[in-house]
């Protein structure tokens, strides 16, 4: 069909105006819109005007010869005037807002010359939430969009609500159900009203631990994202980049994540070989993402057998280091202080969980999430950007492909699939590449033929829809169940750069599977590291102990008013 | 009889406030494929407003009779008389023994005000959250449990009742309430004047007043010079003594507001807000009221907060100047 907006002829097949006009790259816009979920069209800043109407351009569908108008007077004033009423409920705080940089809020004041105190913060004695160790959410900063309630509702979880209290509704904490800790509020919150505990005030702990040895690593999605902090195009591979600049900061004992994955896969697959041989706590569910096993803990504690025990690949490499490479380099486990950069909020609490303690360590002191990893390098005036590679160069920084893809929805289960099959046919993979689980679907199925029997896998992408799997599908029909609670698994966490959305999810994931593919060991039980880890250190008593994790039914986790 | 002919005949329009022509709705949904419900309104939530009560009082029978025309109208469709809670205790009984055998379900309201808005009373019925939902798509195409939705009110369903007998004498209901003497609900010529219907009900102040003409909240004020004219809205009148505290009395809309809309979109959430706010410093800044009023009519997402400005706006006019 063809419709007009301001006189420009355009033909599209529908849609809303929103959608359109991006499409085209003609500017409206838009605050409280977010591609991953329905538009709310609470804001009312997407005005546009159709037959002399007032709409909004985020839920209006175009229709045949519809002519739209983006800019006129009175639009820029019901602009204005909606923008001024939004900064009346939302207390600024922009040096330690995760938005810095790249607030639309400001942006918009600007454009539409907006007087931001125009009228008294409404909010300003809101309270501040702590969910657990891993979010904070300052409710004087909100803006009632309820992105985070749809997310939060969408994951599944429906533990951030909306109450009346007195005469007005406010975003609450649920009083009985409990966070995950997936951040996807954040990520979804256009008002920064959400961030990580210690985001960005902690920042400089990691530097300021005198007298230890101080040992980074940084996880796959890394490498694909946070060149966005500073300026670069979405899926820029950093990797070289990443390591510089942690030597800028002074860091030289730096691992990569990927490396622990290869040991996770590698532990993983045993794992699924010895279930299948015995045919017991099948399927086998994925545990390296510590929102999904929260969930499960919490809400399906009767699957607590089926999780892996195999630790995720932080926890496995934190463990190595306190342990194998400690020995190795003469060092009192005691006086490393281990830090890993994460895509992810939930690994904040992952570490502080005692069942992934090792010799009675926390295998990771510290997490800073990209963001943060991000804000600490322009503290100290460094520009990723501007950076030369540098190398990694020790046992823990040479990945096979299968640990770099870890970062992605399906990579998981592709990792372990490698893997697993090889040990139960002893046969070669030709084709190592599992199309079938990779991409952004929601749910992929696919079914695979070993020794004889064909078996069933499954990969989730999102932890509402593993809710619904839980719930309507024969579990026992499975081998494998790959969940991962945000959308596009680890690329698109909750410690990523904002903005994330389906777009870029997806050129931060098509990043790493370049990598694997160039990559000459593509199966983690063939990383030379792997296997001599496996074969001169890890005797069965040590492979439990620095290896492998337990669940237990869990509780609440705390929910206080800071 | 072709009730869809009749309905166009009569034109008929809704009777909840909106003033849409049912004649329209009924032909959306009969258009529709599949599965169809039907949902008769009766969550009344305006203030000093209660024809619907008046009319599942004294003819309960009428109503059920519009709702098994549709049933009949529209293939494969269930119906639900959707009840605020006060009625819902003192006519649930009755209207079971009328409805005996029919697919028709009585259902106890949820929620406050908003709960009667339409696509409110499907999320209520899909136990869902309580709010409104995007529109389009309207119920006619995608309501209750993604099906094509009739959602008539009460009186509608009364004159589609009538209509179907062949006994429709384009009448409405009005509420007459204020001070005055005489008040109560009457059933009055739909094209009657609010000054007619003043007269007629023996209403007419003899002292200075003004009236608030549509609904106890969302109406439009009017003086005396001008009630020529019909009532818009729920048919509500309410009047005034001219001593009345101007203030006072918008302080009772912006209450009313304040807790019963749904604060999803910003300018009705802030606007009433900041609305409230200024009476109770009783400084009127026009500049802020005219920016209030404006976003509230243009940019709100539902006829709640577009019409939310009205009161305030033609009081502060013609009364406070």
């Amino acid at each position: 069909m063809i419709v007009f907006i301001d006189d420009k002829k355009i033909n599209t097949k529908g849609g809303t105006i929103l959608e359109i006009a991006k499409k085209n790259k003609i500017d409206i816009p838009a605050l409280c819109n977010h591609s991953d979920l329905k538009p709310g069209s609470s804001c009312r800043v997407c005005i546009v005007e159709v037959n002399k109407k007032l709409v909004p351009a985020c839920s209006t569908q175009v229709c045949p010869g519809m002519k739209i108008i983006t800019d006129s007077p009175k639009i820029r004033k019901v602009r204005k005037i909606n923008l001024e009423l939004l900064f009346s409920q939302h207390r600024e705080e922009c040096s330690d807002c995760v938005w810095n940089g790249e607030c639309s809020l400001l942006e918009l004041a600007e454009k539409y010359k907006v007087k931001i105190n125009r009228f008294d913060d409404r909010k300003k004695d809101y309270p501040v939430y702590q969910f657990g160790n891993v979010i904070q959410f300052d409710s004087s900063k909100c803006i009632d969009c309820r992105n985070c309630v749809e997310v939060c509702h969408q994951q599944g979880v429906d533990f951030l609500e909306v109450k009346e209290k007195g005469s007005l509704f406010q975003v609450v904490p649920s009083k009985t159900k409990d966070c995950i800790y997936c951040g996807q509020c954040l990520i979804h919150c256009p008002a920064g009203a959400f961030e990580a505990v210690g985001e960005f005030e902690d920042i400089e702990k990691p530097l300021k631990q005198k007298n230890k040895v101080v040992v980074f690593q940084f996880a796959p999605a890394l490498r694909s994202s946070i060149g966005e902090e500073f300026g670069m195009s979405y899926g820029s591979l950093v990797t070289g980049k990443i390591v510089a600049g942690l030597k800028k900061l002074g860091v030289d004992k730096i691992f990569d994540t990927c490396v622990g994955a290869d040991f996770t896969t590698s532990s993983e697959a045993l794992e699924v070989v010895e279930r299948i041989k015995k045919n017991k706590n099948l399927p086998v569910l994925t545990s390296c993402c510590p929102s999904w096993v929260k969930f499960l803990e919490q809400r399906y504690p009767k699957l607590i057998p089926n999780i892996s025990t195999t630790r995720s690949p932080q926890v496995i490499l934190g463990s190595l280091i306190k342990t194998y490479w400690a020995k190795e380099n003469n060092i009192d486990p005691k006086n490393i202080y281990s830090v890993s950069i994460m895509p992810c909020i939930a690994k904040k609490f992952e570490i502080i969980r005692p069942e992934n303690n090792v010799f009675g360590l926390q295998p990771v002191d510290c997490v800073l999430t990209t963001r943060e990893f991000a804000r600490l390098l322009m503290k100290h005036k460094i520009d990723l950007k501007k950076l030369k590679s540098a190398k990694m160069d020790n046992m823990f920084s040479d990945p096979s492909g299968a640990g770099v893809i870890y970062g992605a929805t399906g990579g998981v289960m592709e990792s372990a699939f490698r893997t697993a099959y090889e040990k139960l046919t002893n046969t070669k993979l030709k084709n190592v590449e599992f199309k079938q689980v990779r991409g952004m679907q929601g749910v992929k199925e696919a079914e695979v033929k070993v020794c004889n029997k064909v078996r069933k896998i499954a990969v989730i992408n999102g932890l509402g829809l593993a809710k619904e799997f839980l719930n309507t599908k024969k579990l026992k029909d499975y081998t494998c169940i790959e969940v991962m609670a945000c959308p596009g698994g680890c690329i698109g966490g909750g410690g990523q750069p904002v903005p994330t959305d389906a777009e870029i999810r997806e050129k931060r994931a098509l990043t790493l599977y370049a990598v694997d593919k160039k990559k000459k060991i593509r199966k983690a039980h063939e990383n030379p590291i792997v296997k001599k880890i496996y074969k001169e250190y890890l005797t069965d008593k040590l492979a439990h102990e620095v290896l492998h994790t337990s669940y237990s039914k869990k509780g609440r986790g705390s929910v206080k008013k800071l | 009889m072709n009730i869809l002919s009749e309905l166009k005949k009569y034109q008929l329009l809704g009777r909840s406030g909106s003033c849409f022509p049912t004649a329209v709705k009924w032909e959306i949904v009969r258009k529709a494929k599949g599965k169809k419900y039907i949902i008769c309104n009766c969550s009344e939530g305006e203030p000093k407003n209660y024809k619907d009560k008046y009319i599942l009082e004294n003819y309960p029978e009428v109503v059920v009779e519009g709702i098994k025309t549709a049933l009949k109208f529209f293939n494969n469709s269930s119906a639900f008389i959707y009840l605020k809670k006060e009625y819902y205790n003192q006519f649930s009984s009755k209207l079971r023994k009328l409805t005996k055998g029919l697919d028709i379900k009585i259902v106890k309201k949820k929620g406050g005000y908003l709960g009667g808005e339409e696509t409110v009373i499907c999320q209520a019925l899909e136990d869902k959250r309580l709010e409104p939902r995007v529109k389009p798509p309207y119920p006619v195409q995608s309501g209750l449990f993604e099906c094509p939705t009739l959602i008539n009110n009460a009186e509608t369903f009364y004159c589609i009742g009538r209509i179907s007998k062949g006994e429709y004498k384009k009448t409405r209901f009005y509420t007459i309430t204020g001070d005055i003497k005489n008040k109560g609900v009457f059933e009055l010529p739909e094209k009657y004047t609010v000054k007619q219907i003043l007269k007629k009900t023996n209403n007419y102040p003899d002292f200075d007043f003004f009236v608030q003409s549509g609904g106890g909240a969302m109406g439009e004020i009017l003086l005396p010079k001008e009630l020529n004219k019909k009532v818009q809205g729920i048919g509500c009148i309410v009047v005034f003594n001219s001593k009345t505290d101007p203030f006072a009395l918008m302080k009772q809309w912006s209450q009313f507001f304040l807790a019963e809309n749904c604060d999803k979109c910003t300018p009705c959430r802030e606007g009433i807000y900041r609305i409230d706010k200024m009476l109770d410093s009783k400084k009127l800044d026009k500049q802020t009221l005219n920016d209030l009023f404006l976003v509230l009519k243009e940019t709100s997402l539902c006829p709640l907060g577009a019409n939310a400005y009205r009161p305030f706006e033609t009081l502060i006019k013609k009364i406070i100047k």
